[in-house]
């Protein structure tokens, strides 16, 4: 139920960013969905991948300082009140999220959250007892 | 003026023969009294009665910073520790710290050397001194204090810090001497005129300025901004504190060493080969008159050569240069020692690993800045930016804690420090006081 995430840690200076979709291009892997958060000094770039042991072992070649982290993707459908409704239940059952961040897929209907929790699988357990559709990791890397 | 005429003044030769009096007794006691010392002798197969003559020093050990540490905390005092009156500590890692004893007869002539060092600068019992230097464990404050109450100066015991109430009692007391590190004297002018104090407000006439390196340029730029002499003075806690050198007013050119109490050598530090006077290497000190911590040949790492020119102030004393560099990796930030060592050892303690780093010091405005870049390896990552940042800090408190210095921390890519020949570059010093 959970998705791979990798991240790659950049210093804020121009050209990184394009460092690491050059790498991420030439090995062939395609980026579903990122997110960056950044200071003044560094940043944090996280994406997830159709193919994250590809895109890692690429990163990693070009120098980079890469994790891996698991998170969790929700399927919610695109309408006001849909994030809404899906933090209230977390916030309800004492659920904190890391970090979050959001795509809508092509077809329109439905986005997809991205979220970090600090307890990943009671957050799964909460969503699904409300009916939130998981979005399994081979499922959205293959969008 | 001469505060001590008789010995200020002494004829080299008279000089000369009270050192080798003093070193024949000084290499007697370390021999009967340091078991660091006899041991050291008896390795070298040296006999204490075998020193006749100031040449002999040069066969004797040398003293090395690390044997202080060895030795830690008082295993190289020659007098039972209750004849010991104070203890000085240099910064230094938890076990590393260098310890440095004092008799009452060493304060007392500590004290007298700070007062003629006082008294070369042109301070007399008619001024006030406003001295800025920390008091505590380091020597700097007690030092220049004890100094020139020995003068018979009103002191101001300002100590470090809260630099917008040192120059309201600047303005209220008018002090005419001020003692800190030259750095700090540019920062309280620039704190005076951002306060709305003029220099016309002040009454400062001389500024002795040490415990870090400077140049001419920023002689000049102190001279120029705060309307006062300014001069370097030369100590170090391992041999005393401050006042074991001192330029004098009159010539303003190069620090005469007290040689009554400080026998110098200068020597090749790749070799420890003794130079002929006037060649440029490392000053290598032995204590002649210290009673509970005395130093045989104690390499100070400070480098500058020995101008054996009479001066023009009628003191015999040899000067040095002003010192010019080190023949290790020291820095001095702030009027703080750093070694690198320290740096890499709160790093191994503060991650459980040996990241890569590297130590960039700049001045900007009078303030050193100390920036610490640490390459985040998959260890110390985090995808979140809180973790990153809390490394930050616990890297910067811990370096605060120990250190006593304030560092920036800067999380850097991997593999962008420098390397050469495989090493990495530990220090950028953008500093220029070459």
């Amino acid at each position: 139920m959970k998705v791979e995430q990798i991240s790659i840690f950049l210093e804020n200076r121009a050209g990184r960013l394009a460092d690491v979709t050059r790498a991420l291009s030439e090995a062939g892997v395609n980026i579903r969905a990122l997110s960056l958060a950044d200071t003044s000094d560094f940043g944090i770039l996280r994406l997830i991948v159709t193919d994250h042991e590809k895109a890692k072992k690429a990163l990693k070649d070009n120098g980079f300082t890469v994790g891996r982290t698991n998170v969790v993707a929700a399927e919610v459908e695109d309408r006001p009140g849909g994030l809404h409704s899906i933090l209230s239940m977390l916030s309800e059952n004492g659920i904190n999220v890391e970090y979050m961040y959001a795509f809508v897929q092509q077809s329109g209907k439905n986005a997809v959250l991205i979220f970090r929790f600090d307890r990943t699988d009671e957050a799964i357990e909460t969503l699904q007892k409300h009916g939130v559709r998981i979005i399994p990791g081979a499922e959205l890397y293959n969008i | 003026m001469v505060f001590d005429v008789q010995n200020e003044t002494l004829p080299r030769d008279e000089l000369e023969s009270l050192q080798l009096a003093r070193l024949k007794y000084l290499v007697q006691k370390v021999y009967h009294n340091v078991p660091f010392y006899n041991q050291k002798f008896n390795e070298m197969g040296i006999k204490p009665e075998r020193v006749k003559s100031l040449p002999d020093l040069k066969n004797l050990p040398f003293t090395e910073k690390q044997d202080l540490r060895n030795n830690y905390p008082f295993g190289l005092f020659a007098v039972p520790r209750e004849s010991v009156v104070r203890v000085h500590v240099s910064s230094g890692t938890t076990g590393k710290a260098t310890v440095v004893g004092y008799t009452q007869r060493d304060v007392d002539n500590w004290s007298r050397l700070m007062a003629r060092s006082f008294e070369a600068c042109g301070v007399t019992r008619a001024d006030i001194v406003h001295n800025a230097y920390g008091y505590g464990l380091f020597t700097g404050g007690l030092g220049a204090h004890y100094g020139a109450e020995a003068l018979g100066a009103t002191i101001l015991p300002v100590s470090g810090g809260a630099t917008k109430r040192q120059v309201m009692l600047m303005k209220d007391f008018g002090p005419t001497v001020i003692c800190c590190t030259p750095s700090y004297a540019l920062h309280l002018y620039e704190t005076a005129l951002a306060n709305g104090i003029s220099i016309d407000d002040l009454k400062l006439r001389v500024g002795i300025f040490g415990a870090e390196p400077w140049t001419e340029e920023m002689r000049h730029d102190i001279q120029n901004k705060l309307r006062l002499k300014a001069l370097d003075i030369y100590g170090l806690s391992e041999i005393m504190g401050p006042g074991v050198g001192i330029e004098c007013i009159a010539a303003q050119n190069g620090l005469h060493i007290w040689e009554d109490h400080f026998l110098i050598e200068i020597i090749d530090p790749a070799t420890g080969e003794t130079l002929p006077p006037g060649e440029k290497g490392e000053l290598v000190i032995t204590t002649l008159t210290k009673e509970a911590q005395p130093l045989i040949r104690y390499r100070t790492r400070d480098i500058t050569r020995i101008n054996p020119v009479p001066c023009r102030c009628g003191r015999t004393h040899f000067r040095i240069e002003r010192i010019t560099g080190r023949s290790d990796d020291m820095l001095i930030i702030r009027g703080v020692n750093v070694f690198p060592s320290q740096i890499e050892s709160i790093l191994l303690e503060t991650q459980g690993l040996s990241p890569h780093y590297q130590l960039i010091v700049d001045r900007k405005g009078s303030m050193d800045i100390l920036e610490v870049q640490v390459e985040v390896d998959e260890k110390l990552f985090s995808d979140e930016i809180r973790h990153l940042q809390e490394t930050e800090k616990k890297i910067m408190s811990h370096i605060k804690e120990f250190l006593g210095v304030t560092a920036k921390i800067t999380l850097v890519e991997p593999r962008t420090i420098a390397r050469s020949e495989g090493k990495a570059k530990r220090i950028i010093d953008k500093r220029n006081l070459q």
